[in-house]
Order: C-alpha cells, then structure tokens, then sequence
C-alpha cells in the first residue's frame, strides 16, 4: 500500500514531465512527499545544494509533509535528508539513500523521493534480526495484512465479475467506481465533518446509485445499441480516464487521510501487530461477502442473476427480467466498489489514482479465479493480496506487485480458465 | 437436378454400402475417415464415446441424432477445434489425434460450422482466396514482394470465380460478406471450403436457417462434391434432406453411435427409434424442459473442472 | 491572451516529437488490433523495453549506441513472444489483461531502487545519445518556416522520425494488401473460420504482435533519444490508452490513420491546453478553475472524446463503416 502512494505520487510527477504543459510549471523546483505507511511526516528537514556542493537552501515538510525547494536553473541537485529530524519511530528506507542526486529540466519541477519506514521495518534492518521466531512473526504478519489487501480486491473484484459475468463488459472503469466511494466518504468526512462510519454509509448508498445510474443511462443504453463487447470496453478505458481526471480535478493530485482513525495505535494479537480498525474493517469486508454471496446463491434474485450470466437469451425466454437483473447487478456492484474504496482509503489515503492502481490486482485475482465465477474471483483476490503481502519475505517491498502479476501471466500458461473457470464450446 | 447427370458417382456409392450390415461401426470397403474409441468428457458428462466408426470415400454420409447427442462436439474433435480425451482417428491411413485444426484442413479434411462464420468485413471474394492453400503471399517477407505473388494471386482469383459462378454468388463478388443473407452466407462457406481442396467436406447442419428457395440448390451443390469426388460428411436435422441426398446414415444418441444404415430404412430401425422417441425428444421442449436440462450439464461440467482444479 | 504563443506551439504540435512517438506507437497498435484485433494494452511496455535496452546498453554498460539499438529490438521481440504464447491461444481480454499487467511489471522494474544500478531507479537514464547527435548532417542554427522552427537537434530527431513513419506506413501498405494481411484480417472477424481454412492462426497473431511491437518500438528510441533520457513513468498504460484513442480517432485498419490520429490527438491537446491555461491566467474562467487542476481538464477532453468517437463513430474521422473493426453500431 505504502509502494502504492510512493508510485502514485512518482507517477504524477512522471506525468508532470511526460506532458509538460505551462500550466504545471512555472519555474524549476525540487519538491516531494515525506509519508510514512501512507502518513504525512512533518518537520524533517532536507537541504539542497548544487553540484559543486555549493547550498542552495534549506526546507521543511509541513503538516502534509510536503515540502518544496525552487532552485535557480536546470541541472543537477544534490538532495540531503537531515535523518536527526525523523521523529522517533521512523526511519530512512534505505539508509545509504539520505542524499540524492536529481536532475531538474528546463522549466519542470522535480519530485524528489524519500522512501520511509518504520524504525527496525528497513530493508537491512530485518535482514540483521533474522532469527527464526522473528521470521515466522513476519510471516504471521504479513499473512494478515495478505488477507487485508485480499479481502479488500475481493469486494472489488465481486462487482467486476459479477458485471463481466451477466453481460461480457470487461470494465476497466471498475477502479474508479472504488475512487469515487472513497471520495464520497472523503467529502462527508473531512469537509461536511460527519463521522467516519455514517460517510461510508452515505457514500455506499451513492456508490450504489452511481453504478444504477452507470447501467440505467449509459451501459444498458449500450448494449440495446448492440456495441460489440471490444467496443465497450474501450469506452469502458475512456470512462476512467475521464472520471480519474474529474477526480484529479476536484480532489487534486496529492493524497489525503480520512479526518479519523488515521494514528490509531496498534494492538497486539499474537504474532499480529495491527491498529483495531484492521480488524473492524476485515470483519465489515467479511460480512459483505458473505452476505453478497449467500444472497447469489439463495435469494430469487441471485439465481436469476447466475441464469442470466449463464445464458441471457434462455434466461430472458423463461421470463427473467434480464436489464432488471443486470441493473442490480451494477447497483450491487457499485455499491460494495465504493466500500472497497472507503476500505483502501482507510488503508491508504484517498487520491484519484487509487482505484486504478488495485484495478490491475483486481483483475489478477479474477482472471486467477476464472473469469466470470464469483467464487473464483473471491479466491483468487485472496490469494493475489496474500501472495502480494508473503512475496516480501523475499522479493523487495517496491516489487511485490510484479511478482503477483507475473503469477497471473504463469496461470494463463498453464491453467488459462482461472482456478475456477470454464471452457468454452465451439461451433 | 444436377445429379442426374452423371448418375455414376451415386451409383458407385450405393454399390459399395450395398449389404453392409447394420450395425454401428460396420466396416466399409474404402474408408476414408477411421474412428476408434474417440471419447470426449465435460467432467461427469460423456459428451462423445464412438467406439468404432468409418466414413466411405467417395460417398454422402449423413450423422443423425437428437439434440444433445454429442453430433458437433464429435466433430469438433475429429476436425481439431476439440482435444479429445482418448481414441484416435485416421484419415487417409494418417493418424489425425492431437493435430491442430489448421492441419487437419491442410491434410484435405475441411469442415464448415453450424453456425455461419463467413467473415463479414472481407468482400466475398477476399473470403473465397482466404481459402486457397500454399499461397505464396502469406508468408510474411514473401508478402512485401507484391511480384512474388500475383501470379499466383490471378490464379486463385480464377478458381475464385468459377466457384463463385457455380454457387450464384459471382453477382455478389465485391460486397462484404456480412450484407449477404442467411443462405448466401451457408454457400459462400461451402464454396471458401471447396477453395482448400479437400477431399473430405464436413458440414455442421448446413440447411441450419437457410430459406427454403435456397435449400433446392445448396442440395444439388451437395450432390455435386460427390460428383467431383470428393466425400461428404454432414450433421442435419432434417429428415427429408437426408432421405434426399444421403447415401448412409451414421444415428448417435447420448455420445454413441448407436445405428447405421441406408437413409430409406433407418428411420424404421427400433434403436433409432428408441433413441427418438423414448427420450421424448422429437416433441418440442418447453423452455422450462431445456433449461433443467441445460443446468444439469452446467452444473456437471462446473463439477467436473472443479475437480480436475 | 497570447493567440500567436498558443497557434505556434499548436502547430508545432502537429508534427512535434509526441507526435512522431504515438504515431509510431500507434502505428503498431493499428497491426495489431486494427488489422489483427489483439487487444495489446501494454504498448507502453514495447516502447519502454526498447527504449531502456538502448539508453542501459550505452550508458550502463558503455557499449556501442548501434549495439543498444540491436539489443532494444531484440528486448521487444523478446517480449512480444514471452506475452505472447501463453495468450495468443485464448479469448481476447485475457491479452488485454496479461499486456496490460506486463506493461506495469516492466514500468515497476525499471524504477525498484533494487536494480537502480541498472536502470537508474526513478531517474531513469540520461547520457546515451551522444552517439545519436554525433551523426546529426544539420549545422547548429534554427530549420523551419517563421516561428515554426526547430533547433538542429530537434530537427534531427524529427527528420529521423518521420522517415521511420513513411517506411512504417510503406510497410503496413505493402502487408495489407497482401495475402498475408488478408489472413490478419480474417483472424479478426472470427479466427476459428481461418483456423477451418488450413491457417496457423496462432503464427499470425504472433507475427502481428511481434510486427506491431517492433514499430512501437521505434517510438520508443525516439521519445529517449528525443528527450535525451528514459524515465520510467514515461511508458505508463495511460500512454497505451492515449495511443488506443489516437488509433481510433484517425479510423482503425486505415494505413495512416494513427499518423493523422496522432496529428490531430496533440494538435488538440495542446491547443486546449494552451487556450485553457491562458484563459485561466488571464482570468476569464470561474475561479474553481486554477493553475493547478486546469491540466486535468484536458485530459477529461481526452476520455470523453475517447468514449464519444465509439459511440457515435466507432469508424473514426477517415473511416468506411463497413470495413472497421469495431462493431459499435
């Protein structure tokens, strides 16, 4: 999560530079984000100096922990962190990486990155303690929070599959239905000053209205067009960029925490150290689930649901309301989305792009779990966000995403129907 | 109409079925297709179990069955599009298990699809060259050398039209297939095939949704292959037509071969009747019928690749 | 308002080097999901293995610039098979979803501080086209018409660029017209008809993604070589996405569209840019507009339009409704 906001906010200067428009610069500057697991750090200090080691100035992060250096031209700067100012507790990521040479082009300001961790979480430091029982807590651990990330692209991925599954849309807009949840409950919490859980409650209601909405005034006007599934899709691309840049509009292009429980201590379970609203929010992903698919496979609605996905046209000759059943779909879809981003924004910080960044896991746990089975998209979530967690006992933090990706590309080589898919008849 | 012309290919053809008996999986004289034990499975569900079957060269063979009987997916297996679980099948004495769909084509055996796959954004003559084999210009290095082709390109553009003159279609040279009609689509298929050259034609349903001014026509065309020497091996529903143009009648029930014989009397076999009526499956389902029946294999077929996880 | 600014840089835009670079890229889209109808959604990937195998060759390894650009191509061919041959085989989104993460895994490598030694971390690589400008035949000075001119290195760069467009469009004119991209274009209307007709379906679709791969490719050693230095957030699936919308704005399965698509797609771009933060420096926009968000704003443009053309154009500006891939109806 924490590699996530650091790529998240690389990824915006990257596109400051890709797309270079007057608007974004006007003079060349040095500046950055200093979090640590997705909070602000305030009060570090970090000096500038040219090449010739000649200072250029000083500055402090502020209360967002941003902080910002112009410099007079282009060229390159070496970047200092002054490590004294930590606070307690945290710590340089990698220690030899207190000074960075960064080079800033011609009217662009560069974004410099301090990657932080907790004191003693340092790539080195848990190499030094490496005793048994110290390895096997980190497993411990890791397989909780493994189960934190999955459970949370398992509410995602319900949606997407169950839409895929009742009407052969691959959405790709699906990550910004979770953006827009977690904006939702951002609003009613930070800026209206409601309580956290009553924000979320409001903004999954909406998020179930948006995805009505979605499918009332835009994709079941689609389909009656009869748009080809590729079709849809790429209008499915061109949805997301709109609404990601809508939200980058209103919200900007920095992340931000929920007014709550942002520095709730830790308890200790056993192996386990985790701030109680980990183990709230997994309860309340949890129950959803369950009640989601046990609403599938009991309730009228849920089998006409699997009728539908497993043949529209017969499930329409046997008197299913098809678009009535597609339309809950999408409302339920929506609906446990925009949880799944009140979830990542707790998890994280709420920014624009956050939707998209779990989009591809989401996708990875449902094509591990076969395309279009909910049960397969829940099983393979989980297993994509464990696997993500677990990959870093041996691959580094930063890489942990491409392993569970690359296990997605091994599964199309071997079992390309998912875990729990189907093949398809010919002729 | 065109078959009496030269009434000798079909005579030929019912001298070699002549006394067979009528058991399933009867030798012929001059196989041309040889299939044993071809079984395919969807987890519980037996799709296809042939346990012996041969086709006559130079003969219409026509495959029966209700619904469900495992008639395509037979036929997805034999041409390729379908991993068989066991069995092996030969054609022309070549073994053909395990072969790629494209090189069962290649090897002469073509086949068309029950539902129409003619190429809707390709003019009907780019679908008719589609089907010529061994063109120089689909190599890709070759291609860039438009001089390296042409030739061979006016060649095949000539098999083309004559194809195209022969199945009425030639009027129809330049447009998208996709503007042509139901029928028209069936024979532009027919006639792409015939493009491969194949010495085996294997139709899925073929009179499937054709309007009945057509059917007359895509039946002398049928007729014709035979006449030319090639062997036909068709799926249909419709009785008359087979009674019409077939020279044996191959009846699979349940994945099984289950009859063989000569279409005038194999409706009057017990077995085949058996398998008709006792499955009550000549009356119409009811939709309610159909879906039960559809779920159940569903379910089984889920089951079954869950067990295979 | 600084009209003459906005109409200058606006038509530099049109032939510029973002556009030279999507061109390509999308060039290879075209093949690939215009003719072919693979979904590749990790272009971005292409352009970014090739790009790095030439900066890391010459500036890592201090090897021969001609040397990085062989082993660039090699890394694309590389890939395009690695991606390829577990997918080729299956439904079109499963493409779509293992390009697309591929494009991530290679973006995410190229900027991990573990291989920073390598690749240069999120800083990327700079110091490599040395070898590139030592061959440039223009002397220093400015080369264009007025205000409409670039300095040499520019001009060298676009002049290089715009050959590697004519050979690319000569290439996909030659092949399409050919049997060969007779075949491609049957495979996509429906490729179990193609399979039926004796053709290695799985060879074709190969040859199209190792074919639309390498041009990309092309781009990419422009875009580093233009710009003087790769960084890993250059190659993000946005840039797929943008060169997709390209693809289809110009009309997919049309021999220069992407070119025209890419023309027009940085035409309007920076036009809308321009005017807009113009407009909101000189005031004349409400004040929930600022400096800081207004960017985004184009780039809504950007989806909207995409969505737009789909819906209600799915052939393109250029295209025949009855030839294009898309069947949006």
């Amino acid at each position: 999560m924490r590699r996530a906001v650091i790529a998240f906010t690389a990824f915006l200067g990257g596109l400051v530079f890709l797309l270079s428009s007057p608007a974004w610069a006007d003079g060349e500057a040095l500046k950055g984000t200093l979090q640590n697991q997705g909070q602000p750090v305030n009060g570090v200090k970090i000096s500038v100096a040219g090449e010739d080691g000649k200072p250029v100035g000083d500055a402090t992060t502020g209360a967002d922990g941003k902080w910002e250096m112009p410099v007079p031209k282009a060229g390159t700067y070496k970047v200092t962190l002054d490590q004294s100012t930590l606070p307690p507790g945290v710590a340089l990521k990698f220690k030899d990486r207190a000074t960075l040479n960064v080079q800033v082009y011609d009217g662009s300001e560069r974004n410099v990155l301090f990657a932080l961790a907790p004191a003693g979480q340092q790539d080195g430091a848990a190499a030094a303690s490496s005793d048994s029982s110290s390895f096997w807590d980190r497993v411990a651990q890791l397989t909780f929070e493994g189960f934190n990330l999955g459970l949370i692209i398992a509410l995602a991925a319900m949606g997407l599959s169950l839409v895929f599954g009742t009407t052969g849309l691959t959405n790709f807009a699906h990550g910004e239905l979770l953006t827009f949840g977690a904006m939702c409950a951002y609003f009613f919490n930070v800026v209206v000053g409601l309580p956290l859980i009553w924000a979320a409650v409001i903004s999954v209601a909406i998020g179930g209205v948006f995805g009505y909405g979605q499918d009332r005034f835009f994709w079941g006007r689609l389909r009656k067009r009869g748009s080809s599934l590729v079709a849809m899709m790429i209008i499915s691309i061109g949805l997301a960029l709109f609404l990601r840049y809508v939200f980058l509009f209103f919200f900007g292009g920095e992340g931000a925490p929920y007014a709550e429980y942002n520095a709730q201590p830790g308890i200790q379970v056993g192996p386990i150290s985790a701030a109680p609203k980990n183990f709230i929010a997994m309860g309340i992903e949890l129950a959803v689930l369950v009640v989601v698919g046990v609403a599938l496979l009991k309730t009228r609605v849920g089998k006409a649901a699997r009728a539908v996905a497993d043949n529209p046209a017969l499930a329409a000759s046997s008197g299913i309301n098809v678009d009535g059943v597609i339309r809950i779909i999408w409302t339920v879809g929506g609906a446990v989305a925009a949880l799944a981003g009140v979830m990542l924004g707790l998890a994280q910080n709420v920014s624009y792009q956050m939707g998209f960044q779990v989009l591809l896991l989401v996708f990875a746990g449902v094509t591990l779990g076969g395309l279009g089975t909910a049960f397969g998209a829940l099983v393979g979530s989980i297993v994509v966000g464990l696997f993500i967690q677990l990959s870093t006992v041996v691959v580094p933090t930063e890489l942990k995403t491409v392993g569970a990706l690359l296990v997605l590309i091994l599964v199309m080589l071997f079992r390309p129907q998912g875990i729990l898919g189907r093949r398809e008849r010919i002729g | 109409m065109h078959a009496d012309t030269t009434p000798s290919r079909k005579a030929a053809a019912l001298a070699a079925f002549a006394g067979l008996d009528r058991e399933p999986g009867v030798p012929k004289p001059d196989p041309i297709l040889v299939v044993d034990k071809v079984v395919r499975r969807f987890g519980g569900l037996t799709a296809v179990n042939v346990d012996h079957v041969e086709i006559q060269r130079g003969s219409i063979t026509a495959l029966i069955g209700p619904n469900g009987a495992g008639k395509t997916t037979f036929f997805n297996q034999l041409t390729g599009f379908d991993s068989a679980d066991e069995g092996s099948w030969t054609f022309n004495g070549k073994q053909l298990k395990g072969v790629p769909a494209h090189r069962v084509a290649r090897a002469g055996m073509v086949r068309t699809f029950q539902l129409t796959k003619a190429l809707s954004k390709l003019t009907v003559m780019e679908n008719m060259r589609l089907g010529a084999q061994n063109q120089r210009g689909e190599n890709f290095f070759r291609a860039l050398i438009p001089g390296s082709w042409r030739g061979q390109e006016d060649e095949i553009t000539e098999r083309a039209e004559e194809l195209l003159e022969r199945f009425k279609l030639d009027a129809k040279r330049d447009d998208f297939a996709g503007s042509l009609s139901g029928g028209q689509r069936k024979l532009l298929e027919m006639a792409r095939a015939l493009m491969v050259g194949p010495e085996l034609v294997m139709l899925d349903e073929p009179m499937a949704g054709v309007n009945p001014a057509l059917t007359q026509s895509l039946l002398g065309h049928v007729k014709d292959l035979r006449e030319e020497g090639m062997t036909v091996l068709f799926v249909e529903h419709d009785m008359d037509m087979v009674r019409d143009i077939s020279d044996w009648v191959v009846v699979m029930a349940q994945g099984a071969v289950i009859a063989e014989g000569p279409p005038d009397t194999i409706m009057s076999d017990s077995r085949v009747i058996d398998a008709y009526l006792g499955a009550h499956h000549d009356a119409p389902m009811s939709a309610e019928e159909f879906e039960e029946q559809l779920q159940e294999a569903e379910a089984e077929l889920e089951a079954g690749i869950e067990e295979k996880a | 308002m600084d009209w003459t600014t906005i109409l200058i840089t606006t038509v530099k835009a049109s032939i510029g080097l973002e556009t030279v670079v999507y061109a390509l890229a999308a060039i290879g889209i075209n093949i690939q999901f215009g003719y072919a109808g693979l979904l590749n959604f990790g272009q971005a990937a292409f352009l970014g293995v090739a790009a790095y195998g030439m900066a890391v060759t010459v500036a890592t390894f201090h090897l021969p610039f001609w040397l990085g650009i062989v082993i660039g191509l090699a890394a694309t061919v590389v890939l395009a098979f690695l991606l390829g041959i577990p997918t080729l085989r299956l439904r079109a989104d499963y493409l779509a979803i293992v390009t697309i993460a591929a494009a991530e895994i290679v973006r995410l490598v190229f900027r991990s501080v573990k291989f920073s030694s390598v690749f240069g971390g999120s800083d990327g690589r700079q110091n490599f086209s040395g070898d590139f400008f030592a061959m440039n035949p223009y002397s220093p000075g400015t080369y264009g018409i007025g205000p409409i001119s670039f300095n040499e290195r520019v001009t060298w760069v676009l002049t290089v660029g715009w050959v590697l467009i004519a050979i690319a469009c000569g290439l996909v004119y030659l092949l399409m017209k050919s049997p060969w991209g007779r075949v491609l274009k049957a495979i996509r209307e429906d490729e179990d008809a193609v399979r039926s007709l004796g053709k290695n379906v799985f060879s074709y679709k190969m040859q199209a993604l190792v074919l639309g791969g390498v041009v990309g490719c092309l781009g990419g050693f422009l875009f580093a070589l233009g710009q003087a230095s790769v960084q890993p957030d250059l190659f993000s699936t946005e840039f797929t996405f943008y060169a997709y919308t390209i693809v289809i704005l110009g009309g997919a399965a049309r021999v220069f569209s992407p070119v025209v698509g890419a023309a027009i797609f940085w035409v309007l771009l920076v036009f809308v840019g321009n005017t807009l933060s113009e407009a909101v420096s000189a005031g004349l926009l409400p004040s929930l507009f600022t400096v800081n968000n207004i960017g985004a704003v184009r780039f809504m443009l950007v989806g909207l339009g995409l969505m737009l053309l789909l819906i209600f154009r799915p052939q393109g500006i250029f295209g025949d409704k009855r030839e294009i891939a898309l069947d949006a109806r």
